[in-house]
């Protein structure tokens, strides 16, 4: 599909489907307990290490709604600028499954903590609305593990209990491009409010896919599939390609799409039926009578409101006015939280004559490239934001050039050196005395006659010859701009 | 003292506290007598030695100012107590010992008391005559093969029978009221939210609440006083300020508005209980309180509405009893087939009856026709309540619509066993507190009870108001030892 096309169609002879999506993404409350226990919430742990006797659903043992998790979701649903709702209810999910002890699982139906909001996408063909649902609270269940015993299912409750925060999308997507941008944005703004980590190899964020397909054009939707838990940017683009053209295929054989729930095979790439609408769980919720509807104050939701960070639309934003940075280095920086309080540290500690623009392009090139090599999060930085603007500091004034500042860089990640003191020790300050160059030059011109002559002749390629002997011979310290202005004069 | 377990609790309390008895001796009593009893079958568990070493052990350093001085007592096998098994009446938790206490015991063992053991009840406390048990029927010490009325069915049984000076049970229609009427004790149901459910195994947690049972006011209002607490591991406890319901105890009515409803005046009622009601609307008006003819029009709806809201709730509060994490398992092909054979197998039949009428209430497509419109019931006839304590500040009415029946009389009709529960469950459906006094005997000798509602957080008053009848009625309980040879 060409990036710049806004429009992700199935082609099938002389017909064009569209793909409509909806999301419910379920992200972990990030949280130290659990959302009706006290017990931790760390990853990671040996199994069952972290399980209460409420979590085990031990007769008579009785749920306690954690604050910390409701001031998170109502944190999220601003940052989703959703409306809040100051009555929900917990009601019961009921089904039986080894790692669901209790049962049911407490969850939101009817009256959910967060309604109606909306996140803004931004796309190669501009920007992008997606309608949020609603945002609600659950539990999550333990963990059935079935490949450690031929005979037996190992049960881990450690997860029993874990707050999740269930965010369902309006059926507003329609590609992959859109849900990669979707989830992504979604994870940047809980990792700016600090409600969810949104990491998706711990299991922090996960999502069920639903997919339906109807002719270009037409106003209805189609029946649709919901594929469950899939648990990364990846495999849900490629369960939304594999479903979607099968439903097409489906269509344009004159048959029609059962409404199923289906799960999606990273190794063999397809989705397959899990249930049927039929087979659908009756899960007989009702209003948990062990907790009381939750109520919370207009005041208490403004003192979050006020406690909500600088979210990534107005960073951005304010990146482009302030830093005069496009659009898309904007984004670039926004994006990730600690990308963004890098730069903006970095941009902090340049000072007064400082070039924002040579800094952008060093986080994106050089920083990003050493922190991608490493398998390194940009919080993990082997050069501090401190040492980093003085490195382009050294750049912008001139004290070395950006090839010696490529080197200087290299040393600087071992043990986070002071660029300054590597560029004073190895002697790699740039020359830039204008007598000392002309005499290089008068040398180098002198040793290449013969080239030189051609040069004046037309063959301006030769230039370039000139330029590199300078810097070799200075061993690359030479300022390259001097180098060429002198050349220019002397040849 | 031979004649110890025919003392009240505050007479034991006070021969403790002034050194004439030892909570040795006491408990030394008790045991013996519950040894003894074994026909009666109140105990699903007993503690005995550990019970006596307890007792040893207070005598040794008394600590006098507690509420219950190193007095023995039971307490119905619903709570679960640290290290003592807890079965619920039911197969299904036959080998169950919790690692915890309930908030309630540990208020009882914080005062000084010391567990006997742990009493009969319905299992998982459905049923209104000890029948549904997994360990038996429980005899009513009124006459043999007689029910002691349900769930608290072991737990009447043993304060009537003098098994243990006082107990705790639990009340979700009727449950404590019931069976004290039916043994000629008294038994408090408090306010939803006055008890806390922290440890309690779960019937219908919207309904369920502990509460006192003694042989008379003055005790339940002392134990009620011990076993009500504020506690943040319920989330349905409520924070009101508790009266010293004992020591705040008065006889003095005087002013007292008392409605009568005629609505529980119901088809068939027999004369004697219609009697016994005259009876007592003349012992309030001699005790200087004033009748007041009221009506709650919604009553007729209370007992098919609680039949859809407890048993929904119960059937989700069961479904932890899976065979996965502890309790009974049944050998299964497969985790389905498993849980099929551990709950066909682990579960009588009152309990399947309930979880079926439970998860046919909640399921999709009937859940508006029942449980959401029993909601809407359920709203409406504490509605009647709220409106009627504009007029008045208690209700009389009987506590159970007939005196005990025998044994396998109604187990084979469930639903005119229901029916047991007519005057005792618009009171949990509107989370009121409801206490029932011994006030007479039928034709047959047996016990009956009357029943004074009052006001939510209001305990004190109706206490007062039975602890006045009390004295007017001046009921003495017919207890022969038929069962001791």
């Amino acid at each position: 599909m060409n990036k710049k096309n806004k429009e992700y169609l199935i082609n099938r002879k002389d017909n064009q489907y569209e793909v409509v999506i909806g999301l419910e993404v379920h992200a972990q409350v990030l949280s130290e307990s659990k959302l009706f226990s006290s017990s931790s919430t760390k990853f990671g742990a040996e199994p069952n290490t972290q399980v209460s006797l409420v979590d085990a659903a031990f007769p008579g043992m009785l749920p306690v709604i954690n604050e910390f998790c409701i001031k998170q979701a109502i944190k999220t649903g601003i940052g989703l600028n959703a409306k809040i709702n100051k009555r929900s209810v917990f009601d019961r999910k009921n089904y039986f499954y080894a790692d669901l002890p209790q049962g049911y699982q407490i969850s939101q139906f009817k009256d959910p903590i967060v309604g109606e909001g909306k996140v803004i996408l931004d796309m190669p063909y501009g920007q992008k609305e997606v309608g949020i649902e609603r945002l609600h609270l659950e539990q999550d269940a333990g963990k059935s593990i079935h490949d450690l015993d031929p005979q037996n299912t190992f049960v881990d409750l450690n997860r029993s209990g874990v707050a999740l925060m269930e965010i369902v999308s309006k059926p507003d997507l329609r590609s992959p491009d859109e849900v990669n941008a979707y989830i992504k944005k979604l994870r940047s703004i809980m990792r700016y409010l600090g409600t969810c980590d949104g990491n998706m190899q711990e299991g922090s964020l996960r999502a069920d896919v639903n997919v339906s397909v109807r002719p270009k054009g037409s106003k209805e939707f189609g029946t649709r599939c919901e594929i469950k838990n899939v648990n990364s940017i990846k495999f849900m683009q490629m369960a939304i390609e594999y479903e979607a053209n099968r439903q097409v295929d489906l269509i344009e054989e004159g048959k029609t799409i059962d409404q199923e729930t289906r799960l999606f095979d990273t190794k063999k790439n397809e989705t397959r039926s899990m249930r049927s609408k039929e087979d659908a769980h009756d899960y007989r919720y009702f209003p948990d009578p062990d907790l009381l509807p939750l109520e919370v104050s207009e005041k208490f939701i403004e003192k979050l409101k006020n406690d909500i960070p600088e979210l990534p639309d107005d960073k951005k934003r304010r990146f482009i006015e302030e830093f005069k940075l496009s659009p898309y280095e904007a984004n670039i920086l926004v994006s990730d939280i600690d990308t963004a309080k890098f730069f903006e540290e970095v941009v902090a500690k340049m000072g007064k004559n400082k070039d924002i623009k040579l800094a952008v392009n060093w986080i994106t090139g050089e920083l990003f490239a050493v922190l991608n090599s490493k398998g390194l999060e940009i919080s993990q930085s082997p050069v501090s934001a401190k040492n980093f603007a003085i490195l382009i500091n050294l750049i912008k004034n001139g004290t070395i050039s950006g090839k010696i500042a490529k080197t200087v860089f290299e040393l600087m990640i071992d043990g986070d050196k002071d660029p300054q003191k590597i560029v004073d020790e190895k002697g790699l300050k740039q020359q830039s005395d204008p007598k000392a160059l002309e005499a290089l030059i008068d040398k180098i011109i002198n040793d290449n006659r013969e080239k030189a002559i051609e040069y004046k002749q037309g063959k301006e390629k030769l230039f370039g010859f000139f330029v590199g002997q300078a810097m070799k011979i200075s061993g690359g310290k030479a300022n390259p701009q001097l180098i060429n202005e002198i050349l220019k004069k002397k040849l | 003292m031979s004649d110890i377990t025919k003392q009240s609790l505050t007479e034991l309390v006070e021969n403790i506290k002034n050194k004439k008895l030892s909570s040795t001796d006491v408990t030394k009593a008790f045991i013996q007598r519950s040894e003894k009893s074994s026909e009666l079958n109140a105990y699903i568990t007993d503690d005995f030695t550990s019970a006596l070493d307890k007792a040893k052990k207070f005598d040794q350093k008394p600590n006098l100012d507690l509420k219950l001085p190193g007095i023995p007592m039971a307490v119905k096998d619903l709570f679960c107590t640290k290290n003592v098994k807890t079965t619920a009446g039911s197969k299904i938790l036959n080998n169950f010992v919790p690692t915890y206490e309930s908030t309630v015991t540990e208020n009882i063992w914080n005062e000084g008391a010391i567990l006997l053991g742990k009493l009969n009840c319905d299992e998982f406390a459905m049923g209104s005559s000890n029948e549904t048990s997994h360990f038996g029927n429980v005899q009513n010490p009124i006459d043999k093969n007689l029910v002691p009325g349900g769930s608290s069915g072991g737990s009447a049984s043993a304060v009537a029978g003098q098994l243990s000076p006082i107990t705790i049970g639990t009340d979700t229609g009727g449950s404590i009221r019931q069976p004290a009427s039916f043994t000629g004790i008294v038994g408090l149901k408090p306010t939803y939210g006055s008890c806390s459910r922290y440890g309690i195994v779960a019937f219908a947690s919207s309904l369920d609440q502990a509460g006192p049972m003694a042989q008379n006011v003055k005790d339940c209002a002392l134990l009620q006083e011990v076993i009500s607490t504020y506690d943040p591991k319920d989330s349905t406890s409520i924070n009101f300020k508790r009266n010293h319901y004992s020591k705040e105890l008065t006889k003095n009515i005087k002013g007292k508005k008392i409605g009568i409803p005629k609505e529980y005046r119901v088809d068939g009622m027999p004369k004697e209980i219609e009697d016994l009601w005259q009876k007592g609307i003349q012992y309030v008006k001699d005790c200087g309180a004033e009748t007041i003819d009221i009506s709650l029009p919604h009553t007729s709806y209370a007992l098919p509405t609680y039949y859809i809201v407890a048993p929904a709730e119960a059937s989700s509060n069961l479904a932890r009893y899976d065979g996965v994490k502890y309790g009974y398992r049944a050998k299964g092909e497969n985790l389905i087939d498993m849980y099929e054979k551990t709950r066909s197998e682990g579960f009588g039949a009152e309990v399947q009856r309930r979880i079926m009428i439970g998860t046919y209430v909640l399921s999709s497509g009937y859940y508006d026709a029942y449980y959401l419109k029993a909601q809407k019931v359920r709203k409406l006839i504490k509605n009647d309540f709220d409106e009627a304590y504009k007029k008045v500040d208690a209700i009389l009415t009987p506590s159970t619509p007939s005196s005990a029946f025998k044994i396998g009389e109604k187990t084979n009709d469930p639903v005119s066993m229901y029916l047991n529960d007519i005057f005792t469950v618009p009171v949990n459906l509107a989370g009121l507190p409801g206490i029932s006094i011994p006030a007479g005997h039928d034709t047959k000798g047996y016990p009956l009870g009357l029943q004074i509602i009052g006001k939510a957080f209001d305990e004190q008053n109706i206490l007062n108001i039975a602890f006045a009848m009390e004295e007017k009625i001046s009921f003495k309980n017919k207890i022969t030892d038929w069962w001791i040879k």
